[in-house]
């Protein structure tokens, strides 16, 4: 199956392969991205403008995210872009550390839980048998209890930290992927090419990993961009009830919660965190439904 | 025995079996406490023997399995244990979580009931509607509204409505408190805020499935006669596709209140209403965990009855099971 049976404008323009051979991976996803709506175009900017503000956080703020500089709730001015919020901190400041914090710890846990869903998923759909129907008995009880509640009960016994609040959510959003992963690889196990990699005596990891994850990589990429989405809410939720992301860490969710008495006097400050994590889901919302559209087309 | 019947009793047996071991979970993660959680509870300067008679109190020294009967069968009357807050006090009058949870209950459900009455009628109509006019400006305005509506914070769609209808143009009030006492009138306009709020976050998920259960339909040969005879576009909608599309639409809009009850805990503390939300909270982060257990156990009922609810009316809407051959 080559390219150039579906576009029919690759005949006109042989000068794009100097190789003459397949498009590079680089040449494909540019092409792919040409084509793309401009609501994706939107959501790929975003998400690019915030990858680098928290990578370059340090550079990037004026202050340090919890030095107190200035006095409590200062206006928007020349010294402070975005005022100081209930301590005197610099507001620009804690927002650009934010996107590190807040971001990070919900990348973190979305790969996590990946990492645990997907695996256990795995195993359930290759091994069949008794270890998948344990597997899925357990998680269904698991996603019988709404996660948010779950996840107070554990907070409230285990207490609130960074790491506690990484197991817990990756632990109860891994049900989830456990699901999809399981589901998708049930229709690739049954192959000609699994049960050839069977006879040959492969080992279970080399089936799961070589086998079966290459062909089921496009739904798990949409659905990491849904439940990265997913956890990124909760987590914020969860920070702005006070119980998730401790301060002083710069967090938009509990910065939300600490500023919100400025609403009350018509300032927006307080929102633009909030904002800040409508804006980023929303972006990765637009890619994700360009990348299933685009998933969906590929494979008719 | 008629196969309709027979499902739906399946389904039940499996809620309630759920049911009781999401009790048993809840139950048993006290067990994972922290070995010094008496002393943070009780304080730093807490003796040996506070620390121990609190233990005794709460049960940490008996066996899981006996701490569970206790307290399964102690809900089994209403009665949910003491919360920690008065335990460990001698004298001192003891809060019962039972009577706690359940003033504040009633006001949850108040408000969500209130959500689910605005919000239901309101996401079939846009839906409808969306699906009648699609692909059209009026499709994608609903469309890209709705996309960013449910990737928002609760807390976010919160600020932004007390910002413009409680700030900027003083037409609510932005703290949702009410009293038994208060008429049914005053309290709806207590509580207009947070119900918008919660409108807002099921509305777009319902109204997307309605339009999208619909639009699926119009594929259908069936659809293609009724277009063939002249009929309306909005009759063909309303009458030829609507009817088959209830089983989704009845699906999504039973999880969407069973979302709606863990919704409300965000938007409950936003407005500082007294409903069971803010108690949870308010008991995790005081770590008084009887009450964040009945907390907990409630709304896994509820949202275990609604899914429940979700599974049977897709059942019973399904011709091909009510007409067996």
């Amino acid at each position: 199956m080559t390219e150039s049976a579906h576009s029919p404008e690759t005949a006109v323009m042989p000068a794009a392969r100097p190789s003459g051979g397949r498009r590079t991976r680089g040449e494909r996803i540019w092409r792919a991205l040409r084509k793309a709506p401009p609501s994706a175009w939107f959501g790929i900017v975003v998400i690019g403008i915030y990858l680098v503000v928290a990578i370059f956080a340090h550079w990037i703020a004026p202050y340090s995210e919890t030095a107190l500089v200035g006095g409590a709730y200062e206006p928007w001015g020349e010294q402070f872009l975005l005022g100081t919020d209930q301590l005197g901190r610099d507001m620009l400041s804690r927002l650009i550390y934010g996107a590190r914090n807040t971001v990070g710890i919900a990348f973190v846990t979305t790969l996590l839980s990946f990492a645990v869903g997907g695996v256990l998923g795995l195993i359930a759909a290759v091994s069949g048998g008794w270890i998948d129907q344990v597997l899925g008995r357990m998680i269904d009880v698991l996603m019988a209890i709404p996660q948010l509640i779950f996840a107070l009960v554990l907070l409230s016994i285990l207490g609130s930290s960074v790491v506690n609040l990484i197991l817990i959510i990756a632990l109860l959003d891994s049900t989830r992927v456990f699901r999809l992963s399981r589901s998708v690889s049930q229709g690739v196990v049954v192959m000609d090419y699994v049960e050839a990699a069977r006879l040959r005596g492969e080992k279970l990891p080399w089936i799961m990993g070589r086998e079966i994850l290459p062909n089921i990589m496009p739904p798990l990429v949409a659905e990491f961009g849904l439940r990265f989405c997913f956890v990124f809410l909760t987590i914020a939720a969860l920070s702005f009830l006070g119980l998730g992301i401790q301060p002083p860490t710069a967090d938009w969710g509990s910065m939300v919660r600490d500023n919100a008495a400025l609403i009350t006097y018509g300032d927006i400050t307080p929102l633009l965190p909030a904002g800040a994590i409508a804006l980023l889901t929303v972006s990765v919302n637009f890619v994700v439904d360009w990348f299933l559209h685009k998933a969906s087309g590929l494979r008719e | 025995m008629n196969p309709v019947v027979r499902t739906v009793l399946q389904r039940l047996g499996l809620g309630i079996a759920t049911l009781f071991v999401v009790s048993i979970i809840i139950s048993m993660t006290i067990a994972m406490l922290p070995g010094d959680f008496a002393s943070s509870i009780l304080g730093q300067s807490a003796t040996p023997e506070t620390v121990a008679a609190f233990q005794r109190e709460v049960g940490l020294d008996r066996s899981p399995v006996s701490r569970y009967i206790d307290w399964i069968g102690g809900i089994a009357h209403g009665d949910f244990g003491e919360s920690y807050a008065s335990a460990g006090s001698l004298a001192g009058h003891r809060r019962e979580v039972a009577e706690m949870i359940e003033p504040r209950l009633l006001n949850t459900l108040f408000l969500a009931g209130a959500a689910a009455l605005i919000a239901v009628p309101l996401a079939l109509i846009l839906g409808v509607l969306a699906a009648l006019y699609r692909n059209t400006l009026f499709d994608r305005v609903v469309n890209i509204v709705t996309l960013s509506s449910i990737s928002s914070p609760e807390f976010f769609l919160a600020y932004i409505l007390i910002m413009f209808l409680a700030v900027k143009f003083p037409i609510f009030v932005s703290l949702a408190n009410v009293s038994p006492d208060m008429s049914l009138l005053d309290k709806l306009y207590a509580i207009a805020l947070p119900t918008f709020t919660l409108v807002l976050v099921i509305l777009a998920h319902m109204m997307r499935m309605t339009r999208a259960a619909i639009i699926n339909l119009l594929a259908s040969p069936y659809i293609e006669m009724g277009r063939l005879k002249g009929a309306r576009p909005m009759q063909i909608i309303l009458r030829h596709a609507l009817p088959n599309a209830w089983a989704p639409i009845a699906n999504v809009i039973a999880i969407n209140l069973a979302y709606l009850v863990v919704g409300v805990v965000v938007v409950e503390v936003v407005f500082t209403y007294p409903g069971i939300g803010q108690l949870m909270v308010d008991a995790v982060s005081k770590r008084d965990l009887p009450v964040v257990q009945g907390c907990a156990l409630v709304f896994a009922a509820t949202y275990i009855l609604l899914n429940l609810l979700a599974d049977i009316v897709t059942i019973i809407s399904n011709p091909r099971l009510l007409h067996p051959r």
